[in-house]
């Protein structure tokens, strides 16, 4: 089934000069528990697309379907993940994890039982009393993926999540999240300037053009079943799929 | 740093603290030494002759002068003062924070008033002065109204500038979870701004103490104010300088209050 899908959306906007076109006609879909990676040239709106599918901005056209159902507004069913941890630093881990149910005036026995869950299954249980700046980078970001998950999304958008990390954290993180959200079988869909996570995470990639921008094309990614994101890197097929995604990318931006 | 007990001190660690202690020693000397020095230097001075202590005065002078007004009704004087001072601060802080709150919440209201609070923050408050007069009446009212005005823009402008730089990414991933604006003002915007109000309330107090004094000169009955004004008047320079020394005690006080309470809401928050 698909979770997720998005017919002939589009997005306009005003700008101080002129009308701008940020995409047209962007059909795809995804099917629960798929992890989609969405590359493009920079400036193309991959950005603006993820915050049109959570309803934070209007489509100007076009619909959108989750778990078959149209969404209308900020929709409940998806968490969002931002390029930064966004911990608030004047909490604590354990209310910080609580931020999204308490804002949504969802605290209960049952959802305080599943975030206490979620804490001591990824290894943050004993740090609950602690203050954000106590913890490490990586450890920051889980907290803040727990705090998406503790609201029960059935899709996950990533905006760039784990770029303000450095490298090796970034890459221990990018496993990490993989296994975490492989795990609670959430749908996913991941905006990346990073072409190697983008492959290194993806069961697909979606290309997208230039702004206006529409789909280029779909690329399925295989990999063995017990893939890890970093385990694949070594795959040789993993250098294929990097340059093919790369040419794609390269002819934009040489048009450009 | 706390010192481990098992192990033993590399001899460049035990050095280097001892350097530190020292400096902190000698900055502590050196503040109270020259503060004392200063009022040797000026009762010698004053003793000697060679500065009038008509004019100028004296440590002594106004060691007597303060003695001898407390019994008629310093305390009177000084409680005047505060009153006048912290009422204003108050009335300051929370009109100041309500008006900030409505323009970060309306940025249409904020446009409005952006060039009117440009103004009024250039314009000297204390010009003011016959109008408040006029219309709050010769009396502590006006005092309080002067102390507002002389705070309440510098507020509203400091507190705005700080919503307005709220971490935009933080307010996004609230957001996420549909927060409202209300949501968005009271888990991240005034959270987030509570040094930016510690930072306010520690110019306000400065402010409001301008404020009083202002008015006190202008229109009153007791107060420091009143008693440099009228120890100008009579030529009493002991009694403006021991006012003052006073003056400068209870501002040190407030800040040390604001300070204090600062500590205490840091510790509650974690920061």
């Amino acid at each position: 089934m698909d979770m997720l899908r998005v017919k002939n959306a589009g997005f306009r906007y005003q700008a101080e000069n002129g009308e701008v076109e940020a995409f047209r006609n962007i059909t795809f879909s995804v099917p629960q528990g798929q992890f989609l990676s969405i590359v493009g040239p920079s400036g193309c709106g991959k950005s603006t697309l993820l915050s049109l599918i959570a309803g934070l901005l209007p489509r100007t056209s076009g619909t959108v379907e989750i778990g078959g159902e149209e969404a209308k507004g900020i929709s409940p069913h998806i968490g969002y993940m931002l390029q930064r941890d966004n911990l608030l630093e004047w909490r604590t881990i354990w209310d910080n994890v609580l931020f999204g149910l308490e804002i949504r005036r969802a605290i209960s026995d049952e959802t305080i039982k599943r975030t206490e869950e979620l804490l001591r299954t990824y290894g943050l249980y004993e740090f609950r009393n602690k203050y954000p700046r106590q913890l490490s980078g990586g450890m920051r970001q889980r907290v803040a993926l727990i705090r998406t998950l503790a609201a029960g999304p059935d899709i996950l958008l990533l905006d760039e999540a784990f770029s303000a990390l450095d490298f090796q954290t970034r890459l221990t993180v990018t496993d990490d999240v993989y296994r975490i959200l492989k795990a609670e079988k959430v749908t996913m869909l991941m905006v990346t300037h990073d072409i190697p996570e983008a492959v290194a995470m993806g069961d697909a990639v979606l290309i997208l053009s230039a702004r206006p921008a529409y789909v280029k094309e779909i690329y399925p990614i295989v990999f063995d079943e017990d893939r890890s994101p970093l385990s694949c890197r070594s795959d040789p097929r993993f250098s294929q799929y990097f340059s093919h995604i790369w040419k794609e990318l390269r002819e934009d931006e040489e048009v450009k | 740093m706390k010192k481990s007990n098992n192990i033993p001190l590399s001899s460049e660690r035990a050095v280097w603290l001892r350097q530190q202690k020292k400096r902190r020693i000698s900055i502590k000397a050196w503040q109270w030494g020259l503060l004392i020095g200063l009022m040797v230097l000026w009762e010698l001075a004053a003793t000697l002759n060679w500065i009038d202590a008509f004019l100028v005065s004296q440590p002594s002078r106004i060691v007597g002068t303060l003695l001898n007004t407390s019994k008629n009704g310093l305390l009177t004087h000084i409680g005047v003062t505060l009153y006048e001072t912290l009422t204003g601060f108050f009335l300051g802080v929370i009109f100041g924070l309500s008006i900030s709150v409505l323009c970060w919440w309306s940025p249409f209201v904020s446009r409005v008033a952006e060039p009117y609070l440009v103004v009024l923050n250039s314009l000297p408050k204390i010009a003011l002065g016959p109008v408040i007069i006029l219309i709050a009446g010769a009396g502590t009212k006006a005092i309080i109204f002067m102390a507002l005005a002389i705070s309440l823009i510098v507020t509203v402008l400091e507190m705005l500038s700080g919503f307005h730089h709220t971490d935009a990414e933080i307010i996004k991933m609230a957001q996420t979870f549909g927060a409202s604006r209300k949501q968005v003002l009271s888990t991240i915007v005034l959270p987030a701004n509570l040094p930016t109000l510690f930072n306010s309330l520690k110019i306000n107090i400065g402010l409001s103490l301008v404020g009083v004094i202002a008015g006190e000169f202008l229109v009153s009955k007791a107060g420091l104010g009143y008693l440099i004004v009228y120890g100008g008047q009579v030529f009493q320079m002991d009694l403006v300088m021991a006012s003052v020394l006073i003056l400068a005690a209870v501002a040190a006080l407030m800040y040390q209050g604001v300070s204090f309470c600062q500590k205490l809401v840091s510790k509650r928050f974690g920061a």
